[in-house]
């Protein structure tokens, strides 16, 4: 039996993350499916068929799933697997399909292993709890395997090279359920903070949401996004979408700068698996030296301007 | 209207934790509890809005061990109206604790039901969801802010690279983010009155419900640790470290 993966996509292309679960899907050895929901989604229907890997795509249209609410999304996702006799449902965890999964898994009455980072088996998965502390192994004994990836965890599979076929199918009858009455993107020209290669993130010792622009200046110069710690999201210097942590974004940038971030457990557990982490901190006993390959002791205040003027 | 607050009784968040000697569980022996902090946040909106006259009553539920009457008495000294437990030693599981809520929630006739968006021990973030699916309602997930009106709620959820607004419908469930209040602390003489106030207990079986676990647990096993350490001793000397050493900037 083949497996489905939900895409996430913005009508035009596939986020980054819906190709490291095709990545992550591609390894349970069976034909891999792309179910792209929306109300104008050829586009992304199109670029989810020129996925390398991908056997088949589901194109799933209706007014109704424009918006993508989880309770839509939901109904026809388990339409399409009910039709397909699925053995694997995939995803990214990440909002839609952390938003998406676990109601399709109930309905299915299977248990939805969440925040996947190895597939050992078919049916045995990793995966972090306690904030990354502990690794579990677990094996789901349920017919259908309801599964959401972590997406650094799966190098994501190439956007274009494949020509896959495209198949509509049905979207389940509108659920009357929630409905969006705005949504706000704080786009910027930026990489988005959970796919760039470089971080810059701050902690409460930037003392102001006005001392935040110090680091987007070191960010723009390093090509990076920039993120915060919680005590620095809810000191509101910066909005929540920027928190990296246990309960925010996890990210593995190839280069980490942490600063003025003493490094609590909750935000080791966003940020660990990065590939260089730099520390910037005044308090040389802050754990977070003791993660970080290159700590620097020091005012924030005077090395981020001397970094920033050093690489101008 | 009735809400209904689900608490979760985990590992208090400074406890580092270890598997068992065997690998085959994680080792709570003798360590400190705590209720979940999502669930937390979840309790305190619900009780301002039992303050504000917006929620006739509220209900918390926890499902768990019989320890989990601390946690529920927490909840009480709150402001929490009654407390109920579905007592089970065994491990459950996601799946089965939402449809242990949905049974409760059918029994006292919950208009909302609220939680935290994940527990800080398996982290899985997925029960709100699921009894949201079973119930056949509305949902909506680690909320930030929430305007409760007469016939449902605007909830703001953060998105990637933004935010968004909700209408939920009642009935609804709704799971909360950390940022959406700061919990209160109970006062000494609603904890004592606490202490003495009755905990409802009932059974999986009593609600019809088979908590049997759909995941066997294989291994536990400490994640492998970073090492780092590595000092530098001024600007200069890091971005050559980071040029030459590490090359990630060019």
């Amino acid at each position: 039996m083949a497996t489905l993966v939900l895409a996430e996509h913005d009508n035009r292309a596939l986020t980054p993350a819906t190709r490291s679960a095709v990545a992550a899907a591609m390894s349970f050895g069976a034909d891999v499916h792309v179910l792209v929901t929306g109300a104008d989604c050829a586009t992304a229907a199109g670029a989810a068929a020129g996925v390398p890997g991908v056997v088949k795509v589901l194109q799933a249209q209706a007014s109704y799933l424009a918006d993508q609410t989880a309770e839509n999304v939901a109904a026809t996702l388990l339409a399409a697997v009910r039709a397909g006799g699925y053995s694997h449902l995939v995803a990214p965890a990440a909002g839609l399909g952390r938003a998406v999964l676990p109601r399709v898994a109930a309905a299915l009455d299977v248990e939805q292993v969440a925040d996947v980072v190895a597939i050992e088996a078919p049916d045995t998965f990793v995966r972090p709890i306690y904030a990354g502390a502990l690794l579990a192994t677990v094996q789901s004994r349920d017919p259908v395997k309801v599964v959401t990836v972590r997406p650094i965890a799966f190098e994501p599979v190439p956007a274009a090279g494949g020509t896959a076929p495209i198949e509509s199918v049905p979207a389940a009858a509108d659920t009357g359920l929630s409905r969006v009455v705005t949504r706000e993107s704080s786009r910027s020209d930026r990489p988005d903070l959970a796919s760039a290669r470089v971080v810059v993130a701050g902690g409460r010792a930037l003392g102001s949401a006005e001392n935040f622009k110090l680091l987007d200046a070191l960010a723009a110069r390093l090509g990076g996004a920039v993120g915060a710690s919680r005590a620095a999201v809810d000191a509101g210097y910066v909005g929540n979408n920027l928190q990296i942590g246990q309960s925010g974004k996890i990210v593995s940038p190839d280069l980490y700068v942490a600063v003025g971030i003493s490094g609590a457990v909750q935000h080791i557990a966003g940020m660990k698996d990065s590939k260089v982490i730099v520390a910037i901190n005044r308090d040389p006993e802050a754990p977070i030296f003791q993660l970080a390959d290159y700590g620097l002791v020091g005012d924030l205040f005077e090395v981020v301007p001397a970094l920033l003027a050093a690489l101008d | 209207m009735n809400v209904l607050v689900a608490l979760k009784r985990v590992v208090d968040a400074e406890v580092s934790v270890r598997p068992t000697a065997d690998g085959s569980a994680v080792d709570t022996a003798n360590v400190r509890m705590a209720m979940n902090p999502f669930d937390e946040v979840a309790l305190e909106e619900a009780v301002r809005w039992k303050e504000h006259a917006l929620a006739t009553e509220v209900v918390v539920v926890s499902c768990g061990p019989s320890a989990c009457q601390d946690t529920l008495r927490t909840a009480l000294a709150f402001g929490a109206d009654r407390a109920v437990l579905v007592q089970a030693d065994a491990d459950l599981q996601p799946l089965a604790v939402a449809k242990l809520l949905k049974a409760v929630a059918e029994r006292e006739g919950s208009g909302i039901i609220v939680c935290g968006k994940q527990a800080i021990d398996d982290d899985s973030g997925q029960t709100g969801q699921m009894l949201a699916a079973l119930l056949g309602w509305s949902q909506a997930v680690a909320a930030a802010k929430v305007e409760l009106g007469g016939d449902g709620a605007l909830v703001t959820q953060e998105i990637d690279g933004g935010a968004e607004v909700l209408q939920l419908p009642l009935p609804f469930v709704l799971t909360v983010d950390l940022h959406l209040n700061h919990p209160r602390y109970p006062s000494l003489p609603n904890v004592l009155k606490a202490k003495k106030r009755p905990v409802e207990v009932l059974l999986p079986a009593d609600l019809g419900v088979d908590v049997a676990p759909r995941l066997a647990t294989v291994r536990i096993a400490e994640a492998p640790r970073r090492r780092g350490g590595g000092r530098v001793a001024d600007v200069s000397e890091l971005l050559s470290k980071l040029r030459d050493e590490a090359r990630v900037i060019p």
